[in-house]
């Protein structure tokens, strides 16, 4: 019997190995090829499957107006299964079988941390438009972490730039505080939020918590009226949120409510109706009503080729494609070394969802924006720069 | 302040307790006939609630319509799955019938999340937006609230009617309580099952529409969840025993409700399943339930 | 039996041989890093298939929470590795002790349960670990574990997938797990016969457990970063799909199935969104086609289509 097993086992890492050997060959002269590690499938599907639709619009474009360094550029798109070691596979074969010159993604911080790794030891550099968390451009001893980057804000920023808002101009003086326990995005803001409006002189006067996937908040929200704030901060996801700002207005719970970039979907005002979406405030990179031409013009043709508006995912997408496609026009050629000094190199790159130059811990340095919900519309309140 | 908000989780515990209670009806009556937890129970709430969707949405009826469509179609849909999935286990042992049980449900999750995409979807405004104050405090009952629990309420009298008052519902009790016997009696047990399931599958598509009606967003994994607490919900009331589900489903509404006023909202979850393991231990017949002994 | 027999002999030579032809070919550079990653992957799975695979498919007690197991093991060993900075051997021990001591504390009070009410007990453990996992700071919670040592290699997997099936093996051949199949078989008439049933209840809770928890290890000290949304309902259904496929209650069954089923994994990676699809279908015709698995139970043919068992339609 013992026999049979092992036998059995020889044949099959053996099989495994042919079929691990049977691969795509290098990268053809004609192509450049860069790798998407995504969140197509699974728990956070949407947010992985609204980034790829920005990015491969965005390198559709650029294909189509002749490509980068007159090559053209060919996405590997594979898929995570929104699950972290998924994530670190799919690195893994991008960057060894599919030889590609750089990895876009994944979307969540979750998956991104689990996928860096790989990158860094084959030398790929990695970008993600929307991992947010705080250790994923830079390690626990604060050192930065060499191949990783990311084109949006992290954490921290929003959460001090509501707080100063909420404290300054909404003269709240007591919040409450509701985050999502699941989500390291917004437990990261939230975080930040109590410890600025706290040092600001405000007070905290409750801090309370759901799950992603929660439908009912009845319960939570009772409790936070009880307690009787002056705002409520909930920087979590729109699915989420609409939910929790249609149950507080049930409730009766009229107060400001304060968010982050996760409000940003035109599926926000369907999940909450228009009545709620009264009173609510968010940052954000961008806004989607922005009248800037240039934002105008992405969202008609986006939403002319794929039926639907695009969310902050989509446009984050976007900018990546056209960011990483202008470091690689300055790095001069497709080589992953060039390509990530290149990345660390750049300044004022002007995308949609704002302008920007990346730091030293290869975060970018980017503009912010809040905006007010009045009837379930947006509409800009002020922005800040850095 | 304090009995207002008293007063509030009461309600909110109880338009979430009949949500658990009509699909926990549907889980205790399959069980107490053949025997088998139908892990694919919840997936059919979900599909209730894609159907009323997409009624509200595409064909634009209005509310009572769409309920009763989706009911009628789920259970449809849950004696096509009795008849092509569970028939042929029906004679196997428990662990074959209980993966197959759980093929079901995952066949069902996933193809419809590949047929709809993962992303919820948000139903129209189908009940007016009324509410009303409690004794004149801030409490509120809102106007879905109300017409859950009336709803489920109605269902459940009409359940009881058919149970113990039609010859289909006393077919069902007999099967229950011994299913040899009752076939020696000239009972057709293939019709008695599929009755019990297009019956269950009905409620569970009920508390689907009633679902997306009130929390207004729906997404392919939303059965899960709630399957599992229902099955929950019906172990407590007493698996097998039709009052003990839905005593069992208010029970465990009101519980998670109670733990998360008290502040510990991440562990509901967590509560549920400790309070199914603590039942399960020193009552495995639930609180409402018989005390079986097992013969050799 | 002498040990030192023809037969041990010949294996263990095997063993070895496969051990170094491997471990050449990546010192040459021949199988690379995707190439372990993979075998990374399948030798978790073994291990944890064949372990689940001694509870669910040789006693009959039928545990859906086995991934918690492995998430006990875990981040035992990614706290001894990374936060207290000891060598992997010694996250390797906390991770098996660690995880037995809980398949102790899941057996004690699921020893009255039976079928359909164990496998909801034990989900609900799983999930009550995994939430208290989500809410606890110290290991990061929700956001996870980041940062952990890569300890695992070829060496480390080969010897704990080989070291356990020979232990589990070994095990089922002898009395004990005779027992533990008279269990399953029919748990009152096993009693009778003087079996303690809940002396070995608890054992194999125990031993898939220490497995399990060293499966973690492996994998935790692998993929550098793990949270415990990984180790929820969906793995465990993994593992026992694994299981059924390989064939309930057959030790070579698990091994195959586990890794069949990851050459499958890999060619549906092209139609991401039908896997779990294609996965359940799998499942559905096997259970009622060939309830036995791929490899079957060897000797004992006892799960016949339309067979019933005691002559009664509803017995239990």
């Amino acid at each position: 019997m013992k026999r049979a097993i092992t036998l059995v086992m020889t044949v099959l890492l053996i099989s495994t190995l042919l079929v691990g050997c049977d691969s795509k060959s290098g990268e053809s002269s004609e192509n450049i090829k860069i790798g998407l590690n995504y969140e197509l499938s699974g728990n956070v599907a949407t947010y992985g499957q609204s980034s790829v639709k920005g990015i491969e619009f965005a390198i559709d474009e650029i294909n189509k107006a002749g490509g980068v360094l007159g090559k053209q550029i060919e996405l590997v798109k594979v898929d995570n299964k929104s699950d972290s070691a998924e994530a670190a596979n799919v690195s893994t074969k991008l960057a060894t079988r599919d030889k590609v010159v750089v990895i876009l993604g994944p979307a969540t911080s979750g998956d991104a941390k689990a996928a860096s790794p790989a990158a860094m030891q084959n030398k790929i550099p990695l970008i993600s438009s929307s991992a947010t968390s705080d250790d994923f451009t830079v390690d626990s001893n604060g050192k930065v972490r060499d191949y990783i980057f990311r084109t949006c804000f992290n954490d921290s920023f929003q959460g001090i730039t509501m707080a100063n808002f909420a404290f300054s101009d909404l003269k709240a003086k007591k919040a409450a505080i509701l985050i999502d326990n699941t989500s390291d995005y917004s437990k990261g803001i939230g975080k930040n939020f109590k410890e600025t409006f706290e040092k600001l002189g405000g007070e905290i006067l409750t801090e309370e918590a759901y799950q992603s996937k929660d439908t009912d908040y009845k319960a939570v929200l009772t409790n936070i009226k009880g307690t009787n704030p002056d705002v409520l901060y909930v920087p979590g996801y729109y699915e989420e949120v609409g939910l929790i700002i249609k149950q507080a207005r049930e409730l009766g719970i009229n107060i400001p409510i304060l968010g982050a970039d996760g409000y940003d979907s035109p599926k926000l005002a369907e999940i909450a109706d228009k009545k709620s979406l009264e009173n609510v405030y968010y940052t954000n990179h961008y806004s989607s009503m922005d009248d800037a031409s240039d934002v105008v013009k992405f969202r008609e043709s986006f939403k002319k080729k794929n039926g639907s508006e695009p969310d902050a995912f989509s446009a984050l997408g976007y900018d990546m494609g056209y960011f990483v496609a202008d470091a690689i026009k300055r790095a001069g050629e497709a080589d992953p070394e060039k390509i990530k000094d290149a990345l660390a190199d750049t300044k004022d790159f002007k995308g949609i969802t704002g302008t920007f130059s990346m730091d030293e811990n290869h975060n970018p340095v980017k503009s912010i924006t809040i905006l007010q919900l009045k009837d379930g519309q947006p509409s800009f309140v002020k922005k800040l720069e850095p | 302040m304090i009995l207002e908000q008293i007063i509030q989780q009461v309600i909110n515990g109880i338009s979430l307790g009949s949500i658990y209670a009509l699909i926990a009806l549907g889980y205790t009556m399959v069980y107490g006939i053949i025997n088998l937890i139908n892990f694919a129970h919840g997936d059919i709430y979900m599909i209730g609630a894609y159907i009323g969707f997409a009624l509200t949405t595409f064909f634009k009826l209005n509310f009572l319509s769409s309920l009763i469509i989706s009911m009628l179609l789920c259970s449809i849909l849950g004696v096509l799955i009795e008849k092509v999935a569970y028939k042929p286990v029906r004679n196997s042992t428990r662990i074959a019938a209980l993966i197959t049980a759980i093929s079901v449900s995952l066949f069902l999750e996933y193809g419809m999340m590949y047929f709809v995409k993962p992303e919820t979807r948000t139903f129209p405004e189908l009940l007016p937006d009324k509410q009303i104050h409690i004794f004149n405090t801030n409490a509120v009952l809102d106007f879905k609230n109300l017409s859950i629990i009336v709803i489920t309420i109605s269902l459940m009298l009409i359940l009881q009617y058919v149970i113990y008052k039609t010859k289909i519902g006393k077919a069902m009790r007999a099967v229950s309580l011994d299913s040899d016997a009752a076939q020696l009696m000239g009972i057709n047990i293939d019709k008695t099952i599929s009755s019990t399931f297009a019956i269950g599958s009905a409620l569970a598509g009920a508390a689907g529409v009633l679902v997306g009606v009130y929390y207004n967003s729906i997404n392919p994994l939303m059965g899960v969840l709630p399957g599992l607490k229902a099955f929950v919900a019906a172990v407590i009331g007493g698996i097998g025993v039709i009052p003990g589900a839905v005593f069992g489903g208010f029970f465990l509404g009101i519980t998670e409700t109670v733990i998360s006023a008290a502040g510990g909202s991440l562990y509901k979850d967590a509560v549920a399943f400790a309070i199914l393991i603590i039942v399960l231990l020193v009552r495995p017949n639930g609180l409402l339930g018989k005390n079986i002994k097992e013969k050799v | 039996m002498k040990f030192l027999n023809k037969k041990n002999i010949f294996n263990l030579i095997l063993i070895l041989s496969i051990y170094f032809i491997v471990e050449f070919l990546i010192n040459r550079g021949i199988i690379d890093s995707y190439i372990i990653l993979n075998i990374v992957v399948i030798g978790v799975n073994i291990i944890l298939a064949v372990s689940l695979n001694l509870i669910t498919g040789i006693t009959g007690q039928f545990s859906l929470g086995h991934a918690a197991f492995m998430s006990i093991g875990a981040y035992a060993s990614a706290i001894m590795t990374a936060k207290l900075g000891q060598p992997f051997i010694v996250g390797i021990i906390a991770a098996a002790l660690s995880a037995s001591l809980a398949g102790i504390i899941i057996g004690i009070p699921t020893l009255r349960l039976k079928g359909d009410y164990l496998a909801i007990a034990t989900l609900g453990f799983g999930e009550i670990i995994k939430i208290i996992g989500l809410n606890n700071d110290y290991i990061g919670g929700a956001t996870g574990l980041n940062d952990i040592p890569q300890y695992t290699n070829w060496t480390w997997i080969y010897f704990c997938v080989v070291i356990t099936i020979i232990i589990i093996n070994n095990f089922i051949k002898s009395y004990n797990g005779r027992a533990c199949i008279s269990i399953r078989e029919d748990e009152i008439a096993s009693e009778t016969m003087g079996v303690n049933t809940t002396y070995y209840k608890i054992l194999v809770f125990t031993m898939g457990a220490f497995f399990a928890g060293i499966a973690g290890a492996l994998y935790a000290n692998y993929f550098y970063f793990i949270r415990p949304d990984s180790f929820g309902f969906m793995k465990s259904i993994d593992i026992l799909v694994i299981v059924v496929f390989g064939g309930i209650g057959s030790v070579l069954g698990s091994v195959v199935g586990a890794v069949m089923l990851s050459i499958i994994s890999v060619f549906l990676q092209n139609i991401p969104e039908l896997r779990m699809v294609v996965y359940s279908v799998i499942l559905f015709l096997i259970m009622v086609y060939r309830p036995q698995g791929l490899i079957g139970k060897n000797n004992l043919r006892l799960f016949k289509k339309r067979g019933v068992l005691n002559g009664c339609a509803h017995s239990k």
